[in-house]
């Protein structure tokens, strides 16, 4: 295969970009630093109130960070409001009662799916105190763009 | 072209033309809802079925029948022989027809309002599932028919390689196939025995794996149709030549590998699947970046050919002389300009943790637009202008308009896709019918670019009406004429008369079922053996 030398250096440089991107991602994955939340662990999704692990949903706060334990229902959050703490690793575990939902906090990188029959659980660190807008962001029937809930993080007072 | 083929192929033209006409109309009240202007029809309902409608047309309809046309064109044109199996290919016509009108008569009743993704469980009629799987096997037959075209050949030209035009094709074919055993098995095994009440529950999470595993390759099945034209059709109009036929023949085979075995980036997001498949299906999806690296060089280098054949002297003056009056070119180009963009978002939306930040916000709908809704669309746009002529004897009418079509569409897909891209950094959810969020102070801020994207709508909406108008007026009052035939470009340096490696597809087909072995086959395993629940149906709509 005869490949001429500017189309040789530009596949060189293609690929170099390619290998680039890849390290960045490993380093950053592997490094553990920057994971999607990917937690296995089933529910069955008819059970949820039952379910001791989401019976009751809400806030745990101790020394080392908070744990919130949500789900999605059409369409609302539970708990609908959400306390947490500034600066300390909040985890996450949540699941849906009905459809498949989204969970996005806008302006943070805190984003999974809630897929019913599946536990979604990741740890996130918020530093800036406030109040932040959650959205559901998976289309679950006609009241889809109605669904929304609230993060509260409360930081020392100055 | 045979009578025959040419009226198989307008058949499945004019399906693909129709699916693109609704398909726009539908867009427009997407476009003009997310900017909350209180029309009279605008309703929640309406919203989300006009969704379901754009999404399972456009990327599921009008895709599939005009790659179906082109590649009976395809078969036909290169190897010099009519499209064996009339009667079958008819067959697969018919079926696949019979699927869409299931399928979409489904939908217009509001009985399958689960978006052309159709997530379970939430729950649609029947013939939304039956109807679709039937446009599949008509596709299936299609797929036969190109091959067989391809053996027929090749059994008196042994040792010849196949034309670079029927190569893509064949690639296409190739990666269809492969691809759409996600979306049976979801379909057969999953979704349409539950639908007809025989099973009571259906896995959400298993659903997901099967559709993305279809999902991702479906995108390529979008793209090597148009990089078809880039590649064997743009430089023959543009009066240049191929640069490159083994770099091209080498991007298809590279489609071929990688195309499946990426589907969990769309699934980064996703609880039970573990972080370490999601990073290996990362690291592939990055790969495949590089055929679209070496597409953009390869064609690049035949437009500036034609440009110095058409007199250009300088370095940039090349494009100043490319005929960007003709609507296939102007097409074709516009749609690479955009394409550059979309795929380097693709790189962003492909970063494993990165990610977070886009997932189902309004980027991914910007994003895409660009893709299927740019390289793809607008190609499939352009090349009608030069295929419907060709096809019907017919003269292209209203020429005005399509010369202007495609630069509407540009100018209409920058001012949505940039609006969508900003706002979905900003936090907005796609796929939502109002955007307010009950007066949300961070809501409020993506107010003035939904606006933006609504103006782009408008520019897309006129620009697909151009379309649609030349496209009727030259099937039906277009005048009589003996049109140029079809013709492929040359290369710059003569192909060898040998097949090489990169002309074995049963080789390269194996590696491909190899990669997607390596990469679903213990995911799938590990999936079926963990203790899972069912999730009974939902339909809120």
């Amino acid at each position: 295969m005869n490949v001429h030398l500017y189309e040789k250096i530009w596949m060189w440089a293609a690929g170099g970009i390619i290998v680039a991107f890849v390290a960045t991602v490993l380093i950053t994955g592997i490094g553990g630093a920057l994971q999607p939340p990917s937690h296995v662990e089933t529910i069955d999704p008819t059970q949820v109130f039952k379910d001791p692990r989401f019976a009751h949903p809400g806030v745990t706060v101790d020394a080392t960070g908070a744990t919130v334990v949500a789900f999605g229902m059409m369409f609302g959050f539970t708990p609908a409001e959400i306390h947490v703490p500034a600066g300390k690793p909040v985890t996450f575990r949540m699941t849906s009662a009905d459809v498949t939902h989204g969970f996005l906090i806008v302006g943070t990188n805190a984003n999974t799916m809630l897929v019913p029959g599946y536990v979604s659980q990741f740890t996130t660190v918020f530093q800036q105190p406030g109040e932040y807008l959650i959205v559901c962001h998976e289309y679950c029937g006609l009241g889809h763009h109605l669904m929304a809930g609230k993060l509260i993080v409360e930081g020392a007072k100055p | 072209m045979s009578d025959r083929t040419s009226r198989l192929a307008l058949a499945n033209l004019w399906v693909a033309i129709a699916a693109f006409g609704v398909a726009s109309a539908m867009a427009l009240m997407q476009a003009l809802s997310r900017a909350a202007l209180d029309l009279p029809w605008r309703s929640a309902r309406m919203y989300y079925l006009s969704v379901t409608a754009h999404g399972t047309l456009m990327a599921l309809v009008f895709t599939t029948f005009f790659i179906m046309a082109l590649g009976y064109v395809v078969a036909e044109r290169t190897l010099g022989r009519p499209v064996p199996h009339p009667g079958l290919a008819w067959t697969g016509y018919w079926v696949a027809l019979a699927g869409t009108l299931a399928t979409v008569a489904a939908i217009l009743s509001g009985k399958a309002t689960v978006l052309y993704t159709f997530y379970p469980p939430l729950k649609a009629h029947p013939a939304f599932y039956i109807g679709a799987t039937l446009l599949v096997v008509g596709s299936w037959i299609w797929g036969f028919v190109v091959i067989r075209s391809y053996l027929a050949w090749k059994r008196e030209h042994a040792g010849q390689p196949a034309p670079l035009a029927l190569h893509g094709m064949l690639a296409t074919v190739i990666v269809w196939l492969i691809a759409t055993v996600g979306v049976a098995a979801e379909m057969l095994f999953l979704l349409i025995p539950w639908s007809l009440g025989l099973t009571k529950t259906v896995d959400p999470e298993l659903a997901r794996m099967l559709f993305w595993y279809f999902g991702h390759p479906l995108v390529y099945f979008w793209l090597l149709p148009a990089y078809v034209i880039w590649y064997a059709v743009l430089p023959k109009v543009a009066g240049g030549k191929l640069f490159s036929d083994p770099l091209a023949r080498l991007v298809f085979i590279l489609f071929i590998v990688l195309s499946t075995p990426v589907g969990f980036h769309h699934q980064f997001m996703d609880p039970g699947i573990a972080a370490s498949w999601k990073l290996f299906h990362a690291v592939l999806t990055f790969a495949i970046l590089f055929p679209s690296f070496v597409t953009a060089f390869t064609v690049t280098a035949s437009l500036e050919v034609a440009g110095r054949l058409r007199g250009a002297t300088g370095l940039f003056d090349w494009i100043t002389r490319l005929p960007w009056g003709d609507p296939l070119v102007a097409s074709v180009l516009l749609s690479m300009l955009l394409f550059a963009v979309g795929g380097l978002g693709g790189a962003i939306n492909a970063a494993y943790g990165m990610n977070a930040v886009v997932h189902n916000t309004a980027w991914i709908q910007g994003h895409f637009h660009l893709t299927v809704g740019s390289a793809t669309a607008l190609t499939f746009m352009g090349t009608a202008y030069w295929l419907l002529p060709r096809l019907t004897g017919r003269e292209l009418e209203l020429g005005l308009l399509a010369r202007v079509q495609p630069y509407l569409w540009f100018v209409g897909m920058v001012l949505f896709s940039i609006s969508n891209h900003i706002t979905g950094l900003m936090g907005m959810p796609r796929r939502i019918y109002d955007a307010s969020y009950g007066g949300s102070a961070v809501a409020h801020a993506w107010r003035g670019l939904t606006a933006v994207s609504a103006v782009g709508g408008l520019f897309l909406f006129m620009s697909a009406g151009f379309f649609i108008l030349v496209m009727l007026g030259t099937g039906l009052a277009g005048k009589r004429f003996a049109p140029e035939p079809i013709e492929w470009a040359e290369p710059l340096e003569p192909v060898s008369p040998r097949a090489g490696l990169l002309d074995r597809y049963g080789l390269w087909t194996m590696v491909a079922v190899l990669l997607v072995l390596i990469a679903y086959a213990y995911p799938l395993w590990a999936h079926l053996h963990m203790q899972t629940y069912g999730s009974p149906g939902f339909s809120p709509f």
